[in-house]
Parts: C-alpha cells; sequence; structure tokens
C-alpha cells in the first residue's frame, strides 16, 4: 500500500468535512477497498473511515413500511435484523464469510457497484431508493455500469429505503473461490408488477431483464419465461464462464428465484 | 506519526501507527503478539481472525486506526492465565483438530464465534461458518469434530478419517 492519512469521523457533519480535503476518498466496511489499495490499484491520499459514524447504522421502517437500512450497516446486521424483507437478509447472510459479512457495509457495496456483487440486484430488483447527504437517487438512476455510479466525489450513502413486496427471492450462483456471483438474479413482485435483476453477468453491471418482467407480471410462474433467454453478447466472458452460459445461467437462475419466491 | 489505543485480550494497549497499518501488523509488530498469523492478505484465509467489540474479523483487512477504542480479542486471550487451555483449544487438541498449525489461530478464533451465537450448531452450520477459513493440511475434518466436541455435542460416534 502507498501512504495515505486516514481519519476516523464520529459524525456524518465531520466526515463530510474531511471528504472535502484533496484526493480524500470513503472507506466503508474496507473489504474491497482495503484489498484494492494492497493491489496498489488506489492510491488516495486520505481516507475518510465511515465505520465510527453510528448516525448511518442501523435498521428501522420507514414510510409504507419501508425498510430502510443505515448505509454504514454491516452485512451480518442486515442478515440478522431485515426479517421484514426475508429475501433481502437471506441475500446479506450469503455475501462473503461470516469475518467479512461483520465488515462490509451495504453504502461500501453499492458505491463501489462491482458486476458481481450482490446488493446492487436487490436494489435495483426492489426498486429501492438510495439516499445521500445530498439527494434521494432511485435505483433505475442509480447505477450507471461497471464500477459506476451517479454518486459524486463527496457524497455518502446515509440509507438505503426497500418497498417490502408480496413475495422475493435472490437465487446467487456462486463462483466458488471469490463467493461472487457468477450470475446472481433478484426476483420481487409487487402489487404494481413483476422486477427482475441481474448481476454478475453483464458487461454494464447491475440490469433489469424487461422480457421476464414482463411475463412474470402477466403470470408469476416458472412456467410463464420458460423458453425465454437473452443473448451472450455484451455478457462477462472470463475463465469462469462464457457469455453464452451466463446468458444460460440468468434464465436458470431467475426461474428458480420465481418457484423459491416467498 | 498518530497513535491508537485499544483494549487488547483485557489489557490496555497502545502505539504509534501509519494510516495504513494494518491491524494484524499492529498486533504482531508492535504488541509482539505473534498468534495472529497472516497467511494469505487478502482476507481469504483467514489464519488473522480476532475479535474487534465481540465480532469475528478478517484482522488483515480492517485499519489498526479503526480499532481506536475497541476491544480486541487475539488467541493469546483464549487460556486462562494460568495457561488452562479455552475448551475450544482443548477440543483440537483431544480431536487432532490441528497438523501444522498455521490456520489454528483463526480456527479457533471463528470457532468461538460461532459458539457464542450458536451453542450447539449441526455439522452442516459449522462447515458453512468456516467458509471463509483455509485449511492447507486439509485438515477440516477433525477441526469440525472439535468444534462439535467444544459445543458439548457428543462426536463419538464420527470416525477419524
Amino acid at each position: 500500500m502507498y501512504a495515505f492519512e486516514i481519519d476516523r469521523p464520529a459524525t456524518l457533519a465531520d466526515a463530510l468535512k474531511a471528504l472535502g480535503a484533496e484526493e480524500a476518498q470513503a472507506l466503508g466496511g474496507g473489504q474491497t477497498l482495503i484489498p484494492a489499495l494492497k493491489a496498489r490499484l488506489a492510491s488516495p491520499a486520505r481516507l475518510v473511515a465511515l465505520s465510527g459514524v453510528a448516525e448511518i447504522k442501523g435498521i428501522r421502517t420507514g414510510e409504507n413500511g419501508a425498510l430502510c437500512i443505515g448505509g454504514g450497516t454491516c452485512h451480518a446486521d442486515v442478515a440478522a435484523g431485515a426479517g421484514a424483507y426475508p429475501a433481502l437478509a437471506a441475500l446479506a447472510a450469503r455475501i462473503g464469510d461470516p469475518a467479512v459479512r461483520n465488515r462490509g457495509t451495504i453504502g461500501g457495496s453499492l458505491a463501489n457497484n462491482d458486476p458481481s456483487a450482490c446488493y446492487p440486484a436487490a436494489v435495483l430488483g426492489s426498486g429501492a431508493v438510495v439516499v445521500t447527504t445530498n439527494r434521494q437517487i432511485a435505483a433505475d438512476d442509480f447505477f450507471e455500469g461497471m464500477f459506476t455510479t451517479t454518486l459524486e466525489d463527496s457524497e455518502i450513502i446515509t440509507e438505503v429505503r426497500f418497498p417490502v413486496p408480496e413475495v422475493a427471492s435472490y437465487q446467487k450462483f456462486e463462483q466458488p473461490a471469490s463467493r461472487f456471483a457468477l450470475v446472481g438474479v433478484f426476483v420481487a413482485k409487487y402489487a404494481g408488477g413483476v422486477r427482475v435483476a441481474v448481476t454478475g453477468a453483464s458487461e454494464e453491471g447491475v440490469f433489469r431483464w424487461s422480457e421476464a418482467e414482463a411475463a412474470l407480471s402477466g403470470d408469476f410462474s416458472p412456467g410463464a419465461i420458460e423458453g425465454l433467454r437473452l443473448s451472450g453478447a455484451g455478457m462477462i466472458s472470463d475463465l469462469h464462464g462464457s457469455g453464452d452460459y451466463r446468458a444460460h445461467l440468468v434464465a436458470v437462475m431467475t426461474r428458480r428465484a420465481v418457484a423459491a419466491a416467498r | 506519526m498518530p497513535e491508537v489505543s485499544m483494549t487488547v485480550n483485557g489489557k490496555p494497549a497502545k502505539g504509534q501507527i501509519e494510516g495504513r497499518t494494518l491491524l494484524v501488523e499492529f498486533l504482531r509488530e508492535s504488541l509482539s503478539l505473534t498468534g495472529t498469523h497472516m497467511g494469505c492478505d487478502t482476507s481469504q484465509c483467514g489464519a488473522c481472525v480476532v475479535h474487534v467489540n465481540g465480532r469475528a474479523v478478517k484482522s488483515c483487512t480492517m485499519f489498526a486506526a479503526e480499532a481506536e477504542g475497541a476491544e480486541v480479542t487475539t488467541i493469546e486471550g483464549m487460556a486462562e492465565p494460568d495457561g488452562t487451555l479455552h475448551p475450544i483449544q482443548a477440543a483440537f487438541q483431544d480431536h487432532h483438530g490441528l497438523q501444522c498449525g498455521f490456520c489454528t489461530p483463526g480456527m479457533v478464533m471463528s470457532a468461538a464465534a460461532l459458539l457464542k451465537d450458536n451453542p450447539t450448531p449441526t455439522e452442516a452450520e459449522v462447515r458453512d461458518y468456516l467458509e471463509g477459513n483455509i485449511c492447507r493440511c486439509t485438515g477440516y475434518h477433525n477441526i469440525v469434530k472439535a468444534i462439535l466436541a467444544a459445543s458439548g455435542q457428543d462426536v463419538s460416534r464420527i470416525a477419524a478419517e
């Protein structure tokens, strides 16, 4: 790692002030950023650790029963505390391993927008709202492609508000070494229709599979999307699987998610 | 150089650190607590697992500065002051839960975190919880057996393999 200064503010106001410094970067749980720093893929002059900011941690019930999760809440706490949205709690319980889940945060995961991360699928699949220190961003506007979001440099995710669906499920085909999603599909059925979000597959990062959404909104059963498939063009192709393989997996995992939704 | 202070194994500890000093480096190099091992340095192997405020974390993937004011427990804090092994350590010895021993500190700390939350886990739950702890001697079978035994469950019917 290159040398840097580290701040550990106790309040959001102090964190924003610290982030105003030249070449400062926010540090969530560090489960992605610290390995990146070790590999010298990032070289900030100053890190602002958010782990001491209590006001962005915790889970509450918001307007219309929305499940609101503080940006600094770790995966283990979401797994234990998001009982009102079982599919989301189950997703959090399968990220990384237990020690990683005790550090990694939902805000950190979303800000990083790894194309194979789990949380972006839940946020996009639920039509959640990402609340920052500046504004509220709809999930459909938040993700801008691999490792890219609409967040600005000194903007911190304070909360993510999830409307709770009638039924939902996240099905992850795990890459066994990294435990990231080779393909992960989040399906959520709301009164107004079905949302299907796919992670791990596209070179553009998380995306909605609109054909499957339309079919499932009419008939919420695995049979409704039998035969429906995506093209392998634009899908990630690497040593773990070709684009065509990933496209095939998306259809399989979507059917499994519909069958498992509760 | 900034200073950090925390409680390690019940005793106050402080030292000078850089921003980039990892918790595992502070424990090993500043406090000479070399029981915590640095294996992969990429948060995969789990040899560096310690407890911070009661929760298992990989100390190679946390900065020492972030442990300011925290209660940290390392493998050195598990046995009684008179040297009597912690029940999990004793079970690892009784059930041959280690071979080379490199992964053992992390295995014991992960096991302790598991048993705190889930005092009588099933074999499947133990294996699932150890997902982030790698043993290169491939000794998982006896490690799992030792943890089940430490939880007070009868392991006499589990064959030693």
